[in-house]
């Protein structure tokens, strides 16, 4: 018998998949990059459901993972283009699986530094030291020349996949929602096993955790790690999709984004980001397009939810989550 | 020359941290007696910037503006508080952080809709408009020495005021136990309007004066806000001691750091690397110094200490 | 007769002009419940929160199955065999009572880097975790949310995650703490059998269970012992008769 959430679940999956390509057979390509936007902004926000709502810990900068993603695919995608090598003679490339295996392994190397630091502290120490971080960074990235500062790194032609077109909207939108698909069952498998089952429990209840004898901190880092690098390549993806990167992919605005996406959707639930993004991409191009104030409104729709609707939407739909 | 220069950029330190004490002291104060984490400060720092240049624009005195900023600000948080931050207190962080992140949200794109996407300008008052001779032969603005004064007065103000009289003993009591205090009869519920209020007044307060020598736009306050919090995160949360010497630091260090940062990269580096690294490594300098603070102190320098 | 399990020694601990440990040197032996009794404010949970790693002394030892555990944390002495429960239920409140007891079998046998197989299809942490809610009596309410149980339940449930961490001594801090007469009556008959396994420290203010269960009482007051022995010796001892018990004993 399957319960509400999952039937949700599954008519999401299938909308998402349906939509774009019957947008794309009817010649509406702008529809099939609107669908590839939400696929990459909902795997962000997986990333980011993995520390925040599994591990309760509260990021407000998960920009800088976002924009290390984003940044790896600009700057091996550049070096390729100028047959220049990047450091120790290594060269860039325009290979999507080398790239993302680089954004994860940067973005990674990033969450641990960062990480390492923040979760020795607590509460509101860590939203505003995270937040801090993620700052310094996007400082630093907006002073350095080399790969566009202020502008911006463009990314003259999309990076290449292996037996995919990914230069034609389609094959690019089914690209990154394979790999939506496969970060959602990572989500679903990670939360089952005992290391979610460790997670989850320092999020309701620290003490507890200790007491049976799991270091709560070793649990956490691991987590926000392994966060990192999933919003990373969500990042990575995003620089191709636009074939552009943007420093304001390391800004707060892209922090609180993400926060946003997520609770908007439901905290620590599956679907959430997805639901989520679906929301947050059509409110951006539908009201965006009624009026630029839309931001207005996205405010006073999230003070409500946050006020009266905590559960997001799923929660609204599909009632309070089942822990077994 | 290197020592007018050097005495001119500390000074400017010295009216960075001013302003960063003036957010800080609020936010941190917010936290201590509330337990609430408030990002929308920044969007009071803007709100206390546009009302006096509005102000100021319409009655052509900046003295009538910078009164205004303050009464708007502080109208501001108070509205703001009734109507939102209410529904706050005891919630966990996350509800706090997007609510609040929320208010920016309509502050913002509130104040885009008023005043438009341009920026607005904010003179210098006359008497302030000149300069004053430092040591070492240079001028340094009257202007900004009167913010560092006013700074000073703020920080005094303060001290007194949590020191010296009921409200702040009340302030001071709510800090360290919240329940009871409310259990001894003082009236929690306009306590906590009151200080949402006064801090939301000095972050107005500061945005007016800094509007004058940098520009009234909309977003001005949120760099502001973060790095209030590097301040706070420094000095320890609830704190107003931390809270000063945190400002202080950041404000000299971060200024002091992109000045002499590139000299010192220029020993041994072609000018235009020495200010290539240098002015990177400046603007990321603050955060390794917090960095380096939670390493040793995770709590900050004065955490629980008022 | 046998080493102690767990030895401590002249622990001192003050919080600024308080001195809430005097002191203390207490310890527990194999087979056996050691009361710890006192008036309130007497330092019984400043004590035990040493004990168990939560707060830090200021000075003195802790030595537990031979090892000077004074220097490691609360996470470090539970994987030691230190079982402790809280005064105030301390459960992850949105798991069920299962996947609260799972949580401590999962921490015995290992790392909690495991992230393949899902926990509610492993029997490996299942079977244990039933075993030791059927022992407390809360087998029926496995699958109900720790938040949902009732005040006794929960403390029931404290217990069997201290039974599922196979723990080689028992810290347990006011367990008939809110429990009615029927419940009192069940935890004490359990705590006596309890015993064989691991001995216990048992905190507690009931005095008909201290009496019923303990091999020896320590009273404290002002963070210093008064007195240790057996429970007649401590009924008889006129300075605990005027510190604490009055007319009871």
């Amino acid at each position: 018998m399957m319960s509400r959430e999952t039937i949700l679940n599954a008519v999401l999956a299938l909308a998402l998949l349906v939509v774009p390509v019957t947008a794309s057979y009817a010649g509406e390509q702008f529809y099939v990059t609107l669908a590839t936007r939400v696929a990459i902004l909902a795997l962000g926000a997986v990333g980011l459901n993995i520390a925040l709502g599994l591990g309760g810990l509260v990021s407000f900068g998960h920009a800088a993972f976002f924009g290390i993603g984003g940044y790896a695919a600009g700057i091996l995608a550049q070096h390729a283009l100028s047959m220049e090598p990047i450091v120790f003679g290594l060269p860039g490339t325009k290979q999507m699986l080398v790239i993302w295996l680089v954004a994860m392994a940067a973005s990674g190397l990033a969450a641990l530094a960062i990480g390492a630091i923040s979760l020795r502290t607590a509460g509101v120490y860590f939203i505003m030291i995270t937040l801090a971080f993620a700052q310094m960074i996007y400082y630093f990235a907006i002073s350095w020349p080399a790969y566009g500062g202020e502008d911006g790194l463009s990314i003259a032609l999309r990076n290449s996949f292996p037996g995919v077109n990914t230069l034609r909207p389609l094959p690019f939108f089914l690209l990154c929602y394979g790999v939506l698909a496969a970060a959602l069952a990572f989500f679903l498998m990670l939360k089952n096993a005992r290391f979610g089952a460790a997670l989850q429990a320092s999020r309701q209840n620290e003490v507890r955790v200790a007491s049976v004898g799991i270091g709560p901190y070793r649990i956490r880092l691991a987590a926000f790690i392994i966060s990192g690098m999933v919003t990373g390549l969500a990042g990575a993806l995003f620089a191709d999709l636009n074939r552009f990167v943007s420093p304001s992919m390391l800004s707060w605005q892209m922090s609180g984004e993400l926060i946003v996406l997520i609770i908007l959707g439901g905290v620590g639930r599956l679907f959430g980001p997805v639901v989520g993004a679906v929301i947050f991409v059509v409110l951006e191009f539908w009201l965006g397009g009624i009026t630029e104030r839309w931001q207005f409104f996205l405010g006073l729709a999230l003070l409500g939810v946050v006020l009266f609707a905590r559960g997001g939407v799923i929660g609204l739909l599909a009632g309070r989550e089942r822990h077994g | 020359m290197q020592l007018a220069l050097f005495i001119e950029q500390l000074l400017n330190g010295l009216q960075l941290g001013v302003m960063l004490f003036l957010m800080a002291a609020g936010l941190t104060l917010i936290f201590g007696v509330m337990g609430l984490i408030n990002l929308a400060h920044g969007s009071f720092y803007m709100v206390g910037a546009f009302a006096c240049a509005a102000v100021a624009a319409w009655t052509g005195s900046f003295w009538i503006g910078l009164v205004a900023s303050l009464a708007a600000a502080a109208a501001a948080g108070a509205i703001v508080e009734l109507l939102v931050i209410r529904r706050l207190y005891g919630r966990d962080h996350l509800d706090q952080v997007l609510a609040t992140f929320a208010l920016i949200l309509v502050f913002s794109e509130g104040t885009r809709w008023l005043f438009g996407s341009f920026p607005l300008y904010l003179n210098i008052p006359p008497l302030l408009s000149g300069a004053v001779a430092l040591p070492g032969g240079s001028q340094y603005s009257l202007y900004r020495l009167a913010i560092i004064a006013v700074g000073v007065l703020v920080a005094v103000g303060l001290y007194l005021l949590i020191q010296k009289t009921r409200l702040g003993m009340r302030i001071r009591a709510g800090e360290s136990d919240r329940e009871m205090i409310g259990a001894l009869g003082v009236d929690v519920a306009t306590l906590y309007t009151l200080v949402f209020a006064l801090g939301a007044g000095l972050a107005g307060l500061a945005g007016a004066m800094v509007g004058a020598i940098q520009s009234v736009q909309v977003g001005m306050g949120e760099p502001v806000l973060i790095l209030a919090f590097v301040v706070i995160v420094i000095g320890g949360i609830g704190s107003i001691k931390g809270a000063l010497v945190g400002a202080v630091l950041v404000g000299v260090v971060d200024t002091l750091g992109r000045f002499l940062l590139p000299q010192l990269f220029g020993l041994f580096l072609n000018p235009s690397q020495a200010g290539l690294v240098g002015g990177a490594l400046a603007s990321m300098l603050i955060y390794v110094m917090m960095a380096i603070v939670l390493a040793v102190r995770p709590r900050g320098l004065f955490a629980g200490q008022a | 007769m046998a080493e102690p399990v767990l030895v401590i020694s002249d622990l001192v601990k003050s919080f600024g002009a308080l001195l809430a440990t005097d002191h203390v040197s207490i310890d527990l032996r194999p087979g056996e419940i050691h009361a710890l009794i006192g008036p309130n404010g007497a330092g019984k949970s400043t004590l035990i929160n040493q004990i168990a790693g939560t707060i830090r002394p200021d000075s003195g030892s802790i030595r537990f199955a031979d090892e000077d555990i004074t220097a490691h944390g609360v996470a470090e002495r539970a994987r030691r065999g230190l079982g402790r429960t809280f005064q105030v239920s301390s459960l992850a409140p949105e798991f069920s009572a299962l996947r609260n007891v799972m949580l401590a079998v999962q921490a015995v046998q290992g790392s909690s880097f495991r992230f393949f197989r899902p926990v509610m299809r492993d029997d490996r942490l299942i079977e244990p975790a039933m075993s030791a809610l059927y022992r407390v009596g809360l087998a029926g309410r496995a699958s109900v949310r720790a938040a949902e149980l009732s005040h006794g339940e929960r403390r029931q449930l404290e217990i069997a995650i201290a039974l599922a961490l196979g723990s080689k001594a028992f810290l347990l801090d006011e367990p008939m703490a809110g429990m009615g007469p029927e419940g009192s009556k069940n935890l004490t008959a359990f705590l006596d059998g309890l015993r064989a396994e691991a001995p216990i420290l048992l905190v507690e203010h009931d005095m008909d269970a201290v009496f019923a269960l303990a091999d020896r009482i320590t009273v404290l007051d002002y963070g210093r012992v008064i007195a240790t022995g057996s429970v007649e010796e401590i009924r008889r001892n006129p300075e605990v008769r005027r510190a604490y018990l009055g007319d009871q004993a």
